[in-house]
């Protein structure tokens, strides 16, 4: 097997694929939680993935990418047997739930809202307490029926697994706050830990409620960065009133006390170069 | 071997780029020596007894030997002095603060120009990259493997230094490219990537030495792992100074204000200067540049480059500036506007959250303080903004806790420094080294790669020592 080898890929939605890619290295050292740093050639950027999931044994690392930018778009093109010119991780704090003890998770009653990719990250925590016996819940948003990813790999290993589409081809139509709110008002369901990956806006609109409720809330930042090593400091965010890094601080952190509105600003300050970028690239790009 | 004719008072000219060309492009700025114009250079070295040079050199280079080795147009032979005790000279050569080490304390500098001595080591060391080193030595396999974390100058002399005596020497690195700060820091102007780093590179690879990038020492595979499941018997630690400095004061975040090291990396090691890279970089209008190392420099020339224009502000006097003289002289010839004893005090930004302006106070300078530079003082009611779309923070850099946070045993002190003994380069953890700035804190090059050679000799002493006791 050669280094980085995409051993499987499958296309999830439109434009979202699934990439088993041969690391053995990343792999042995994983956990849920972290993230990794790709680049597809020797013009590519260096793009920050939540890992999804990792089989130490088989010696490879599963990432899922949606075709956003110039460089995803790049990634998206290759094929089983292809290789990622790089390929580095794991980077980044492993999941909070980690550090809780398994006799205490199991007490707690545990909810993830995950928005269109975010389901990819999410499924190595909820694989994670699975293998300990924990079925947590699970909201699943994206804009439309063919956005929902992973489904079925989800549903098996949690509990209540609820779909949300904004457009509603598929489940409530809403968002994830939506089914939220009604799974605590409504339902009455109650949870001790709120874990929520996705778009920032997603994420901050989770956040704002869960804080009225009291509910203890963890968020995964995708920032723009670098390095991944804490060089840059390009992923920087006011978490708490001061200035963490995602890369090294993070890249999770208590969704309360994060300034998602700084972070929101942050998000856009290479839109309009990159956008540049795409036009000028695009031809090659769309198959 | 002094004769009778003049000294000539000034250095013989060097050809650099015409700063209205050079600010348009990345390309290195001083052309150096020819060998004609590098022996007359050498002619003005008096060949010292006791020489001042020798002394201020961080790693005690013969420079009256080789210099008179180039004024015999034996470049071989000077090549070999030097590579006694250096092993980068066409990198040290381009970025070591000569004007504070050799060549500040050169005799003929008391009343003339000093000799050039930076540039005549840089053309040994192009020539060396040329030609290839003039002897071939052979290398005895002893079989043990040596780890090396960091492929920045520290690492890369330890590893040279190591496979020289037989060891097994693997490199390991975080980014996707070997070199380290020569790599995503000093900016290709200053430091030709392909001319000298990946040559200087290639020459140690060369040797046997392994490079093996994207490996996150701490993340990917810890210290002890290499240790004990791996098989090496010792590890080098030159992680350098990566971690960007802020200043903490309001509007910090905004977007537009980067870490001088984000705007380098983006332009060097990920070549966001060229149209063609995927990596964006913000091409500011009006650019501030915050700090007066080498660092600051290079980002003010990089925007420079980029089609700013450029203010630097920094809260000492000029005659404390911390950079080479050579880069503050460039960066002035080139345009960059310099506002000493000025201070930033809050960030001001749009409604978008985009830098648009930065409040400075001006200083005055007071008693020395620790460091021995007079300390500024802010003068009260000063105040006043400079409009801006991006700043640039290049308040210096300190180790990366990435290793020592995964490896408790290995003692840092209050600056995440790691802790040595200073002649062996031991940690506190058996069979570990360090060097560099990962010791130091942000400092040169030369000190790095001294330090790296320090401890590939440590490294040879402790593994002897222990296979003869085993």
């Amino acid at each position: 097997m050669k280094k980085f080898e995409i051993l499987e890929k499958i296309n999830l939605a439109p434009d979202i694929c699934y990439f088993e890619v041969y690391a053995p290295l990343v792999a042995k050292s994983s956990k849920p939680g972290q993230f990794l740093i790709v680049r597809v050639d020797e013009k590519g950027e260096r793009i920050p993935l939540t890992l999804m999931d990792y089989d130490a044994n088989k010696g490879s690392v599963s990432i899922v990418v949606q075709g956003i930018g110039l460089s995803t778009k790049k990634i998206n093109l290759l094929e089983k047997g292809d290789t990622f010119l790089d390929f580095a991780g794991p980077l980044g704090r492993p999941s909070e739930l980690l550090e809780i003890s398994e006799n205490e998770l199991k007490t707690k009653k545990i909810l993830f809202i995950a928005g269109g990719i975010g389901a990819a990250p999410i499924y190595p925590q909820v694989k994670y307490l699975y293998n300990k016996g924990i079925l947590a819940d699970i909201i699943l948003g994206a804009k439309s029926s063919n956005f929902i990813i992973l489904k079925d790999k989800l549903n098996k290993i949690s509990n209540n697994l609820y779909i949300t589409t904004d457009d509603g081809s598929e489940g409530k139509k809403g968002f994830v706050t939506d089914m939220l709110k009604e799974l605590i008002e409504v339902e009455n369901k109650t949870y001790d830990i709120i874990i929520t990956i996705g778009p920032m806006i997603m994420m901050r609109n989770v956040a704002e409620y869960t804080k009225i409720k009291g509910i203890k809330t963890i968020a995964s930042l995708n920032t723009i960065m670098i390095d991944g090593t804490g060089m840059c400091g390009g992923c920087r965010v006011t978490v708490g009133g001061k200035t963490k890094f995602t890369c090294v601080d993070g890249p999770e952190f208590d969704a309360h006390l994060i300034d998602f509105a700084e972070a929101l600003k942050r998000l856009s300050s290479y839109k309009t170069i990159e956008g540049e970028k795409l036009h000028k690239c695009k031809i090659g790009l769309d198959q | 071997m002094l004769n009778n004719m003049p000294i000539r008072k000034e250095k013989v000219p060097i050809k650099e780029q015409p700063a209205d060309v050079r600010i348009k492009n990345f390309d290195e700025v001083c052309l150096g020596y020819t060998l004609d114009e590098a022996i007359l250079e050498a002619e003005r070295c008096i060949q010292c007894k006791n020489p001042g040079c020798v002394l201020q050199c961080p790693v005690n280079i013969n420079i009256p030997a080789f210099i008179k080795k180039i004024r015999e147009n034996n470049l071989p032979d000077a090549a070999r002095i030097i590579f006694n005790d250096s092993t980068l000279p066409a990198i040290c050569g381009r970025v070591c603060p000569q004007e504070t080490q050799c060549e500040g304390n050169c005799i003929i500098g008391k009343k003339n120009e000093p000799v050039a001595i930076g540039k005549l080591e840089r053309l040994v060391g192009d020539w060396v990259l040329e030609n290839g080193y003039p002897d071939k030595f052979e290398i005895i396999e002893n079989n043990i493997k040596v780890a090396i974390i960091g492929s920045g100058p520290a690492g890369l002399s330890c590893a040279y230094d190591l496979r020289k005596m037989g060891y097994d020497v693997t490199i390991f690195e975080a980014l996707h490219k070997p070199g380290g700060v020569l790599e995503y820091g000093i900016p290709e102007f200053r430091l030709p990537k392909e001319k000298v780093v990946r040559k200087e590179i290639q020459n140690i690879l060369k040797l046997g030495v392994k490079i093996e990038t994207n490996i996150i020492v701490g993340k990917t595979i810890t210290i002890d792992q290499l240790l004990n499941e791996e098989g090496y018997m010792a590890v080098f630690i030159g992680t350098g100074a990566g971690l960007p400095k802020f200043m903490g004061i309001p509007g910090e975040n905004f977007n537009g204000v980067f870490s001088a090291n984000e705007y380098l990396t983006r332009a060097n090691l990920m070549q966001a200067f060229d149209e063609n890279a995927d990596t964006p970089i913000y091409k500011a209008k009006r650019a501030v540049v915050v700090g007066g190392g080498n660092v600051a420099m290079d980002a003010a020339r990089t925007a420079l480059r980029l089609g700013a224009e450029v203010h630097l502000v920094y809260r000492r006097s000029e005659k404390e500036l911390p950079a080479r003289l050579e880069e503050v002289h460039h960066a002035k010839e080139e345009g960059v506007i310099f506002h000493m004893l000025t201070n930033p005090v809050e960030i001001l930004g749009d409604d978008n959250g985009w830098v648009k302006a930065i409040k400075c106070i001006k200083m005055q300078l007071g008693e020395p303080d620790e460091s021995g530079r007079r300390s500024p003082i802010p003068i009260p009611g000063s105040e006043f903004t400079m409009e801006c779309d991006a700043v640039l923070m290049a308040l210096g850099t300190s180790p990366n806790p990435l290793i020592a946070s995964t490896t408790p045993d290995l003692k840092v002190n209050n600056r995440n420094c790691i802790v040595i003994n200073e002649e062996t380069g031991e940690t506190s953890k058996p069979g570990v080294f360090a060097g560099g700035d990962a010791v130091t804190g942000s400092a040169t090059v030369i000190l790095a790669m001294g330090a790296g050679r320090k401890a590939a000799k440590g490294i040879h002493n402790y593994i002897q020592k222990k296979l003869g006791k085993d």
